[in-house]
């Protein structure tokens, strides 16, 4: 118990430095922020996992000698419950005078049926009853034990369900343009975590296509901007050649589709452009996801145009739902489209070769580019409104805002030990409340004394903290007991 | 726009009563300071005969584990003292006088809460526990509420004076710092673990704050009683065994809700989030706050570590289950930031 004690506070306190320092399963973003905020601290805090607390040597260590320990614990108190559930209440002691709780009363002389009500009225409470010679004992409660090794059996099993999940589940997100889709499909994730024991072909092969995203947000003078509503109609193919079905997705209720779930949890902005060459011939056109930067959904993202000739033309681009701009710059004001705009810079350089290398899709690496600059020298700068579009300085092409889309980001994941862990989480709530109220007891009765001055002693004993009503039921069972026309009225 | 007005002149005004009331349950322990060291032996002896009402044949041991009563405010005067009886029972009028009051100036304040969290649910069209604002009003509803049951059951008058300091402090705080206008919900809290996952919360932090306070009055009590310096308003608690019980049975009810409370937001997080447990500043905290808890269960049947030290790690359960709720809130970012303010 004491080791369980000391582990436990362990526990509390490991746990502890994951929520007050960033952690990169969180937000990679700030513990890369935090280590450049602290050149001498952040390695050291690194070395020790205190970006990744809860997956550190130190942190499992702890959980998995807690589990150890209740293992350990655990199974002799099975042996020892089973061996108590089939022994007789103990017997009666001696002096039961001593006892927490005692009562005695006087019987008549003929009354010889006093053992036997005694034993009928215990039973009538639920207890195990033994009646030995002058005197009845009897036991209850016997389900507080059982509770108790409930509940602790039962946390085995929650980290039997965790551990499996993390061995076979999966998780990843993507973005979809609204009116494009997804297949689940390794390829088609953005960021992708499994299991060791995942494999590719646990993918079930359906596709998802999101038709329409319905957002809004809060207009009125209280909570101005935050959101109200997200629904994305979407049309759900569950394997190659099936008739696709509608379904709607909403957060709070993810799609179940197979064993995987696929869930809403994020949306933005992807401006449609057309970014014409220096030829006149369409080097680019569509939407181009570009990432929120606030909660006003600033976003921001580049529009690459490498087939562009004779030079390839990129744009670094801020996209403003509702833009203004004033001397912060520009900025959006609220997070729906009502008045989207899009400022960009522009990049150009000779064409590249082909390399397959992935890069980022958001973000513009300007090595070979140079930046397109007025005569002046100023960086180009251009602002569009939708449908507005520009010709370049110098004849190096166009570019047109043709309007705007929503993406969403979905969520596809398999965590195939939840159904373990959730049943073994009601049982231990139930195995926790019965090691918690049940109140085991212990009651001896019997009978003593010459004729002419017989008793009926009672004593009782209650066996855990939550004592309560003892001498009432001591009481009670006096009376109940010295008084034979009781009986016969029950 | 009518309802939210008279919402926050309920909840202002029941946070002005229960100050009130804690003046007046101030004023007790102060007046309860003029009563006269009893033996306390021979009071729990007395008490247990006067409330049992048994009959002469029957033995009572005095251990009375079942009464959690005050002393009978007689039962004082009775063993005689310094300054006469008739002082005395002028005395122990008072407290009784100031007792009462508190009392029913709690049950106002109590009354307008309760009208205050109804109102500002007809403004806001839902459950009343959006946000930190209306989680806090209504968790005083619990707590109060529970008090005074206990109060009527019980006798647990003598909780009085902290039990209105925290109201008057919850509810002061919600209206002045932690205020939020009505507005309709977030979408991640369009779900109907919305109204289970917060009323157990709320519930049962109600429990953890009563058994804190009484962990703390055990402490102050335990620790008057070993010095033998039993005096005042402490005479007037139970003992220290017996508040210990009453702690247990706060913290023994609110741990399994609790932890139905940590199961229902994980449940809650699967569906809004699409995983049930990521770490978030307010789980790692839900976790810690049951840990402690779960390690204050196992120290009451850990030898050396009952009574005193259980209390003490009661009291850091409530100290965790506090910054969760206003610390984490307010100061650290994660999903849970839904203070709004």
């Amino acid at each position: 118990m004491r080791t369980a004690l000391i582990l436990l506070f362990a526990l509390a306190l490991a746990a502890i430095p994951g929520s007050l320092v960033p952690q990169r399963r969180i937000s990679p973003v700030r513990v890369s922020d935090f280590i450049n905020e602290h050149p001498r601290l952040g390695p050291i805090y690194d070395r020790v996992g205190l970006f990744s607390v809860y997956t550190s040597p130190w942190f499992s260590a702890i959980y998995l000698l807690l589990f150890v320990s209740l293992v350990g614990c655990i199974i002799p108190r099975v042996a020892m419950y089973a061996r108590a559930l089939r022994a007789r209440p103990p017997k009666t002691p001696r002096n039961l005078t001593r006892l927490p709780a005692y009562a005695k009363a006087d019987i008549a002389d003929q009354d010889d049926g006093v053992l036997g009500r005694a034993a009928a009225a215990l039973r009538q409470r639920h207890y195990r009853v033994d009646t030995a010679g002058d005197s009845v004992a009897a036991e209850r409660g016997y389900l507080r034990e059982a509770g108790n090794l409930v509940f602790h059996i039962s946390l085995v099993f929650v980290l039997v369900g965790v551990a499996i999940g993390a061995l076979w589940g999966f998780r990843g997100t993507t973005v979809v343009v609204v009116g494009q889709g997804f297949s689940n499909n390794l390829t088609q994730f953005d960021d992708f975590s499994a299991g060791s024991q995942f494999s590719e072909a646990d993918l079930a092969p359906f596709s998802v296509t999101v038709k329409d995203f319905d957002v809004r947000f809060e207009t009125g003078p209280v909570q101005r901007g935050a959101a109200r509503l997200f629904r994305a109609n979407v049309e759900v193919t569950e394997r190659p050649g099936a008739a696709p079905h509608q379904e709607v997705l909403e957060v709070n209720k993810p799609l179940r589709i197979g064993g995987t779930t696929v869930h809403l949890i994020g949306h933005g902005y992807a401006p449609k452009v057309t970014v014409k060459d220096a030829q006149g011939n369409v080097a680019f056109s569509g939407p181009v996801v570009m990432l929120p930067q606030d909660g006003n959904f600033t976003s921001v993202g580049a529009i690459k145009a490498p087939d562009a000739r004779p030079e390839r033309l990129a744009f670094e681009a801020l996209f403003l739902p509702t833009a203004v701009l004033d001397d912060q710059g520009p900025h959006s004001v609220f997070p729906d489209a009502l008045n989207p705009a899009m400022f960009a810079n522009v990049w150009y350089g000779p064409p590249r070769v082909e390399t397959g290398k992935p890069e980022n899709v958001y973000s513009l690496d300007p090595t070979g580019l140079r930046q397109l600059r007025q005569a002046d020298g100023q960086p180009v700068r251009i602002a569009l409104k939708v449908g507005d579009g520009v010709t370049l300085p110098d004849g190096k092409g166009s570019i047109q805002l043709d309007g705007w889309v929503r993406w969403v980001k979905l969520q596809i994941g398999d965590t195939p030990g939840v159904p373990i862990s959730l049943v073994a989480l009601a049982f231990a709530v139930t195995g926790l409340c019965l090691s918690l109220f049940v109140r085991p007891r212990r009651v001896w009765i019997r009978v003593r004394g010459e004729p002419g001055h017989r008793v009926v002693e009672v004593g009782g004993l209650d066996r855990a903290d939550a004592r309560a009503g003892l001498t009432e039921d001591v009481a009670e069972l006096v009376a109940e007991v010295s008084r034979p026309e009781d009986v016969s009225a029950t | 726009m009518r309802y939210e007005y008279y919402s926050n002149l309920a909840l202002v005004s029941s946070a002005v009563v229960y100050m009130l009331a804690m003046f007046a349950h101030a004023a007790e322990w102060a007046a309860a300071r003029r009563l006269s060291v009893t033996e306390p032996a021979k009071r729990e002896l007395v008490n247990v005969a006067a409330a049992d009402n048994v009959r002469p044949e029957l033995v009572v041991r005095p251990e009375p584990f079942d009464k959690l009563r005050t002393a009978p405010v007689e039962g004082h005067y009775q063993s005689g003292s310094a300054s006469g009886p008739q002082d005395q029972a002028a005395v122990s009028r008072r407290v009784e006088q100031f007792g009462r009051m508190g009392v029913a100036l709690t049950i106002i304040g109590f009354l307008l809460s309760v009208a205050g969290v109804l109102t500002r649910a007809l403004a806001a069209h839902r459950a009343p526990w959006g946000n930190m604002f209306e989680f806090t009003i209504m968790a005083m509803v619990f707590i109060v509420g529970v008090y005074l049951i206990m109060v009527w059951r019980a006798g647990l008058r003598w909780l009085g004076l902290p039990v209105t300091l925290l109201a008057a402090v919850g509810n002061g705080l919600a209206v002045t710092v932690f205020y939020v206008a009505v507005a309709p919900l977030v979408p991640a809290l369009h779900s109907v673990w919305f109204l289970i996952h917060i009323v157990a919360a709320a519930i049962s932090g109600a429990a953890f704050n009563v058994g804190g306070v009484m962990s703390i009055l055990y402490l102050v009590k335990k620790r008057a009683e070993e010095r033998n310096n039993v005096h005042g308003y402490l005479e007037r608690l139970p003992s220290s065994r017996k508040i210990d019980l009453i702690a247990y049975r706060f913290l023994a009810f609110a741990f399994p809700l609790w932890t139905f409370t940590v199961v229902a937001g994980a449940i809650w997080a699967e569906y809004a989030w699409g995983r049930y447990w990521g770490w978030d500043p307010k789980e790692t905290w839900a976790l810690v706050t049951w840990v402690i808890y779960a390690g204050y269960l196992h120290a009451r049947s850990t030898a050396g570590w009952r009574g005193t030290r259980a209390a003490v790690i009661a009291i850091v359960g409530l100290t965790s289950f506090w910054f969760n709720f206003v610390g984490i809130n307010l100061f650290v970012s994660g999903l849970h930031s839904y203070a709004g303010i």
